[in-house]
């Protein structure tokens, strides 16, 4: 597994949405993995945990597994956190115990 | 619990390793007290963070190995040794007993398994993956429920097995688990097959049937999510029931 992990790691995306929980909760309140996003580019919907994630770059880049286009990027600078959402048309944020 | 889980602020926290053991002689699982540690729930992780005396530092998620409530009120992250890994080398080889890491957590939602799910559950886990799988094995014997569980490990050789004693004795005592093996590279000496990645047929044989419409968890190398993840969809699975974790080079 090594060899085929470091093969994936190299190429940056080993990684999903899963792992983008503790920077997104850092700013939001309730947990975005469990969003669905629905895809500026071809409109796919699915959970953001399930957005292929390059996480190498200054920041987190959030990819659409279906056409590949950018969904989310989340940049963290020492003070503040930018975050862009233009790649998704929108989020619907699931509300826990309601 | 689940709202336990998610509330408050996310802080960073100072955890302080409690106790260590080798689980295969790569991997190393670190046993954590975690103050004033929320509880959690099976499948989230945490993101450990390790900063240099120069001030560089470097972040990783990992898959908390644990369930909660745990006997000690302790945090166990099972690490895999990347060799040429910025992270997992210090967590495997260099941290010590009593030694202090920052951890922020419980995070993540999605890939998580509750005890209120009632349908029968399928956990395919490749290598490290199965560190979430094994959380919601010791969650489901937690809480003492009755769903079905069925394992599918794929694994390189026999000695790169996490968790093999505790399996073996959780498949005896725990009601309802099953666990089978796929091994991809040496096979124990009295296997029926070849070693051979994850396939249809092993899914057929070892996992549930569609119309049993269990929840899937599959966690893994990427390579092994799409692998799987797509057999299940093929075998007539709901992907609306298949949840995925890539998990591959948490260096």
């Amino acid at each position: 597994m090594t060899a085929t992990s470091t093969e994936e790691f190299e190429d940056g995306a080993t990684l999903d949405g899963n792992a983008m929980a503790g920077d997104l909760r850092e700013v939001f309140a309730v947990d975005v993995t469990s969003a669905r996003y629905m895809c500026a580019g071809c409109r796919h919907t699915d959970a953001v945990a399930t957005l292929r994630l390059w996480n190498r770059a200054p920041g987190l880049v959030a990819r659409c597994p279906n056409c590949e286009d950018v969904v989310i990027r989340v940049v963290r600078a020492p003070d503040k956190v930018y975050l862009d959402l233009r790649g998704s048309v929108r989020l619907e944020v699931p509300l826990e115990g309601v | 619990m689940a709202r336990t889980a998610i509330s408050g602020r996310l802080i960073w926290r100072a955890a302080t390793l409690a106790e260590a053991h080798w689980e295969t002689p790569t991997a190393r699982t670190l046993v954590l007290d975690v103050p004033d540690w929320p509880g959690h729930l099976p499948g989230q992780h945490v993101d450990v963070r390790l900063t240099a005396d120069d001030g560089y530092s470097a972040q990783r998620s990992y898959s908390i190995a644990s369930s909660w409530p745990h006997p000690q009120n302790r945090v166990e992250l099972t690490i895999q040794r990347l060799d040429d890994g910025e992270v997992s080398p210090y967590l495997t080889d260099t941290v010590e007993v009593g030694d202090q890491i920052e951890l922020r957590g419980p995070v993540g939602g999605w890939f998580v398994w509750r005890e209120t799910q009632t349908a029968p559950v399928l956990l395919l886990g490749g290598g490290s993956g199965v560190v979430p799988l094994m959380a919601m094995i010791r969650a489901r014997a937690t809480a003492g429920t009755k769903q079905p569980f069925r394992l599918i490990y794929s694994v390189r050789t026999p000695t790169d097995i996490l968790y093999a004693e505790e399996l073996r004795r959780r498949v005896r005592d725990d009601a309802g688990l099953d666990v089978h093996y796929v091994y991809t590279r040496k096979t124990p000496d009295d296997w029926s097959s070849p070693p051979k990645r994850i396939d249809v047929a092993a899914l057929n044989t070892y996992g549930w049937p569609p119309d049993f419409a269990p929840d899937c968890f599959v966690c893994g190398p990427t390579t092994f999510v799409e692998a799987a993840a797509d057999i299940l969809v093929a075998l007539g699975h709901d992907p609306r029931r298949i949840r995925t974790e890539r998990f591959g080079g948490t260096s």
